[in-house]
């Protein structure tokens, strides 16, 4: 069995940007995240895989930040909640909307959500509400009940499928 | 998108406003306590007592301590800290003391008790030098029930509480009361066993301390409801004056009552930063979190009612048992549950006649706190299962049966003692059932071949509990009161101070709403400043839906406070009356008889502060006001009604909630989106304890239930859509008009889902009264099996 204290040199690109990292092999990713490169938006709740407060995006799709090791996802693209933003601070319309449908209260799971339904939407962007009721089923929160966050992520969507069809009607009619 | 609803008066109060917490904590910049870093910081964890019930011979922590990475390891003996004690100024029969040492010492009663702190540069390490730790038990033979406990005989948790019974009340006892229940034309009884339950904050407990050289202080960032009673505990524990330690709260990942309460874990991480003048942090694992965090619910009623022929209820005789595990929680005591149950159970109804015991007991499992509702979501089942059941016995319909029942002239006093005031919870009752009949769901109860019931719960709730209200519980820490300090700057914006503490309810958003339309300010203008004991004179925290009623109506005496204030001044600059003056509600004052002459607040605050020569005569320099606030009566009550529809299957004996409404009234929303946001997760939660959830442990007193697999925490796969449906009674003496409403949906779901469970099985004879309602038991109810809640019993 390898010494899974011994420190291994790893790179990792999180939010785009490039990070040479020593550490031990067993150190999870979200442990990483958080803690050797500061971005404590991601939340950890249970290290076993069950409430996915630690989702964050890996190649576009979402994984357990406590369930895969630092050192597994060398050389793939990691997003965590810390990008959904613009760099002036403003909110994504994802984002948004868990604000205008109250998706959360204290918070803490709310960057797994956010991150799920970033990495869902992205492949299903005509996902219906009952599909994206099935995919919020992946994480637990505490404190909503569930249905303004189903409902946050369904308007999104809907609001990125009416962009979407308004900028293809511009484009036809121009 | 939802659209902000707004009154009719266009204030502040009352309109949903954007959450001011939220961008924060949307873009993953909030700070949790996990998220705080300081520099040199060590990670604490936890050796646990592997054994339910036990002497320690021995802990060695020697080969811990040559753990890499390991920094320290200490047991009770190497820190020698004060215990947590929590008291009630009850007689000894009715009330047994017990100290909860902060680390073990020569005994353990749980599964997961702390035995000994293990610090180390990271927290990879600190597990391995846990695991390195060498303890040895004498075990003793663990009580892992409340019959076990109560049983002729049975080996004692603590030496000093005999017949392992901690509280043991006797209550009310209305003359006369056996003769009622003798000549009743009916008395139904409900014998019911609730599971243990987690409150499951999902961000875990947690602390980082670290001792300050230059302010002399022990600064604790803990994740606490309760911020100012750890300052009290810890500085007891570790020997320091309150002034010496300050305790802030960054953000909390919920909290639900588990956090309302001082943790040994806290007091231990802080005891040891003092010890080694480095910071400590302690996360507590899931793991720990499931097992060895407070727990809560698990109560035993035996419940009789008697009723005349026409269904009016004639008395109520009740024995309460609730499992408080191995120790008492401080503040509360082991009396929260008991004590809760016995002077409220009667609920919404004209009861003429009541009696009851309530008895705490302790056991070899982990230890109970508050849990989001605490006793009434249990009571309310068992008063509501009482009126099916004397409906069924009658013949006549259930809701009719409430109806009859219900308070409905107020102010109402109780065969309790307790003063209702005024509710809607007839209005409640009549306006669920109609949305329920309107959509058609009687007829779809009626199709053949679906097994589908209806089941309703009434409540109320009491919220904003004053010094009196907790002062009847007996304990000898009294909460009730809050204060708040409201105080301008140079610029005219205002800073809040609240003893409240949100952890989740948006108090930032809500208290600034308060403020803003006492003082007629934009929202912006208002900063709300709570968790913080250096900070904040003192409070009581966030629990029992105080925060709006208690700590909203001190702040908005303040605010009224600082308005007279400038109110003052201003009148000194314009050279009128006071009584001339009025705030513009625009950032200003003005003459009331001439808009046009007017001082906004930074004229007036640029005097105060900055050229206080101007000041009338015998006006002080500065601009801040303080004000308390106490109810002086029972509370004010909020009130719901809940139904639900459900359709069984089976052949799994799955249960399937096809519909949820909740009509409730709490008085005045300060900001409705939140109030439903409380409604909704209130409910997950009741539901989660109706059907899911449930701590258990095996005769041996090991936890069953670790992990997440184990205790099945429910989904947006389990939970339902809630129609949720606003009366509005206003509160007559809390500003504003408000009713807590943290708490009601928690209290009104398990008896709603299983007043429906029930009448989805009315065919089968069967009538199930435990939670959670286990699959097996409705499979085999529905399948004509022997019911297995006899074998389980």
């Amino acid at each position: 069995m390898p010494d899974m204290s011994r420190v291994q040199l790893v790179e990792l690109t999180v939010n785009g940007e490039r990070h040479e990292l020593a550490i031990e092999p067993r150190r999870t990713l979200v442990d990483v995240l958080r803690h050797d490169l500061g971005l404590t938006g991601t939340h950890v709740g249970c290290e076993h895989g069950i409430c996915g407060a630690c989702t964050v995006l890996v190649d576009g799709a979402p994984v357990r930040g406590c369930l895969v090791f630092a050192v597994q996802v060398e050389g793939g693209e990691i997003r965590t909640v810390e990008s959904l933003a613009a760099p002036d601070g403003s909110l994504s319309d994802l984002q948004q909307a868990f604000s205008a449908h109250h998706a959360l209260q204290c918070g803490f799971c709310t960057p797994g959500f956010l991150m799920l339904a970033e990495g869902y939407l992205a492949e299903r962007p005509e996902a219906t509400k009952e599909e994206i009721r099935e995919v919020v089923a992946s994480n637990l929160c505490r404190c909503t009940g569930y249905q303004t966050i189903v409902e946050a992520i369904d308007d999104c969507a809907g609001r990125r499928r009416a962009a979407l069809q308004a900028r293809l009607d511009a484009g036809r009619s121009a | 998108m939802s659209e902000p609803h707004f009154r009719r008066d266009g204030t502040w109060v009352g309109a949903s406003v954007p959450r001011r917490e939220d961008p924060r904590l949307l873009a993953g910049r909030g700070r949790f306590v996990d998220d705080i870093s300081l520099p040199g910081m060590l990670h604490a964890q936890f050796v646990r007592s592997t054994v339910a019930h036990g002497g320690v011979t021995s802990v060695d922590l020697s080969e811990v301590r040559e753990v890499p990475g390991v920094v320290a390891a200490f047991s009770a003996a190497d820190l020698d800290l004060g215990d947590i004690t929590a008291l009630l100024d009850r007689p000894p029969h009715e009330f047994v003391p017990t100290d909860m040492p902060v680390l073990a010492r020569d005994r353990v009663r749980f599964v997961g008790e702390p035995v000994a702190i293990v610090v180390a540069q990271d927290p990879y390490a600190a597990e391995d030098g846990v695991e390195a730790a060498v303890v040895e038990y004498e075990e003793l033979p663990p009580v892992v029930s409340d019959t076990a406990a109560l049983a002729e005989g049975a080996p004692l948790v603590h030496a000093e509480a005999h017949a392992n019974t901690l509280v043991d009340v006797s209550l009310f006892a209305t003359e006369g009361i056996d003769d009622v229940f003798a000549q009743a034309d009916c008395v139904v009884r409900v014998r019911t066993k609730t599971g243990r339950q987690n409150a499951l904050p999902l961000e875990t407990r947690g602390v980082v301390a670290d001792w300050d050289d230059r302010d002399e202080q022990l600064r604790v960032q803990t994740t606490t409801q309760v911020p100012h009673q750890v300052r009290t505990v810890l500085a007891r524990c570790v020997g320091l004056r309150e002034q010496q330690v300050r305790v802030t709260v960054p953000d909390m990942g919920g909290g639900f009552g588990q956090k309302c309460v001082v943790g040994r874990e806290e007091i231990a991480t802080a005891a040891v930063a003092l010890r080694l003048r480095r910071p400590v942090k302690w996360i507590e694992d899931r793991r720990d979190a499931l097992t060895a965090a407070f727990l809560a619910r698990e109560q035993r009623y035996d419940v009789r009612a008697a009723f005349d022929a026409e269904g009016h209820i004639l008395g109520l005789d009740a024995d309460v048992v609730c499992d408080m595990g191995a120790y008492s929680c401080y503040p509360f005591t082991a009396g929260i549950e008991p004590l809760m149950a016995s002077a409220e159970m009667p609920s919404v109804y004209k009861v003429p006649a009541y009696r009851v015991r309530g008895r705490a007991v302790t056991t070899n499992k982990a230890p109970t706190g508050p849990y989001r509702g605490v006793s009434r979501p249990q009571y309310v089942m068992v008063v509501e299962r009482l009126m099916e059941r004397a409906a069924r016995e009658l013949g006549i319909d259930p809701v009719e049966v409430r109806r009859r029942n219900l308070i409905t002239v107020f102010p109402y006093t109780g065969i309790n003692g307790i003063t209702y005031d005024p509710g809607s919870y007839r209005e409640s009752l009549d306006l669920c059932e109609h949305v329920l009949r309107d959509e058609g769901w009687y007829d779809v109860r009626a199709e053949q071949g679906r097994v589908i019931g209806i089941g309703y719960a009434c409540f109320s709730e009491r919220t904003g509990y004053g010094s009196g209200a907790f002062a009847q519980r007996r304990m000898q820490v009294v909460p009730g009161f809050d204060i708040s300090e409201v105080r301008m700057d140079t610029s005219g914006s205002l800073v809040v101070t609240t003893g409240t503490l949100s952890h989740g309810q948006s108090h930032e958003t809500t208290m600034a709403q308060i403020v803003a339309d006492r003082l007629g300010v934009d929202l912006s203008r208002v900063k709300i400043v709570q968790g913080d004991t250096d900070r904040v004179t003192y409070g009581f925290g966030s629990f029992a839906s105080r925060s709006i009623t208690i700590g909203g109506s001190a702040a908005a005496a303040a605010s009224v406070k600082l308005g007279d204030q400038l109110r003052e001044i201003a009148a000194h600059l314009l050279g009128v009356d006071v009584d001339a003056t009025e705030l513009d509600g625009a950032g200003g004052v003005r003459v009331r008889d001439d808009h046009g002459r007017r001082l906004s607040y930074e004229d007036i605050a640029d005097v105060a502060y900055l050229r206080a020569h101007l000041l009338p005569k015998g006006v002080g320099p500065g601009l801040s006001a303080t004000a308390s606030f106490d109810v002086g009566g029972d509370g004010t009550f909020s009130n719901a009604t809940h139904g639900v529809v459900v359709e069984l299957d089976p052949g799994t004996g799955g249960v399937e909630i096809l519909r949820y409404v909740c009509v409730e009234d709490c008085g005045v929303a300060i900001h409705p989106q939140v109030v439903e946001g409380q409604c909704r997760g209130g409910i997950a939660q009741g539901i989660a304890g109706a059907l899911f959830e449930q701590v258990t442990y095996d005769d041996a007193g090991q936890p069953q239930s670790p992990s997440f697999m184990e205790y099945k925490v429910p989904t947006a796969a389990e939970i339902p859509d809630v129609e949720i449906h606003h009366l509005e009674t206003p509160c007559a003496f809390t500003a504003n008009g408000a009713k807590g409403a943290g708490e009601g949906g928690t209290i009104g779901a398990p008896a709603a889902v299983l007043n429906a469970v029930n009448d989805a099985l009315r065919a089968t004879g069967v009538e199930l009264d435990d939670t959670p309602i286990a699959r097996e038991t409705v499979h085999a109810a529905l399948n004509g099996q022997p019911a297995l809640e006899d074998a389980r019993a």
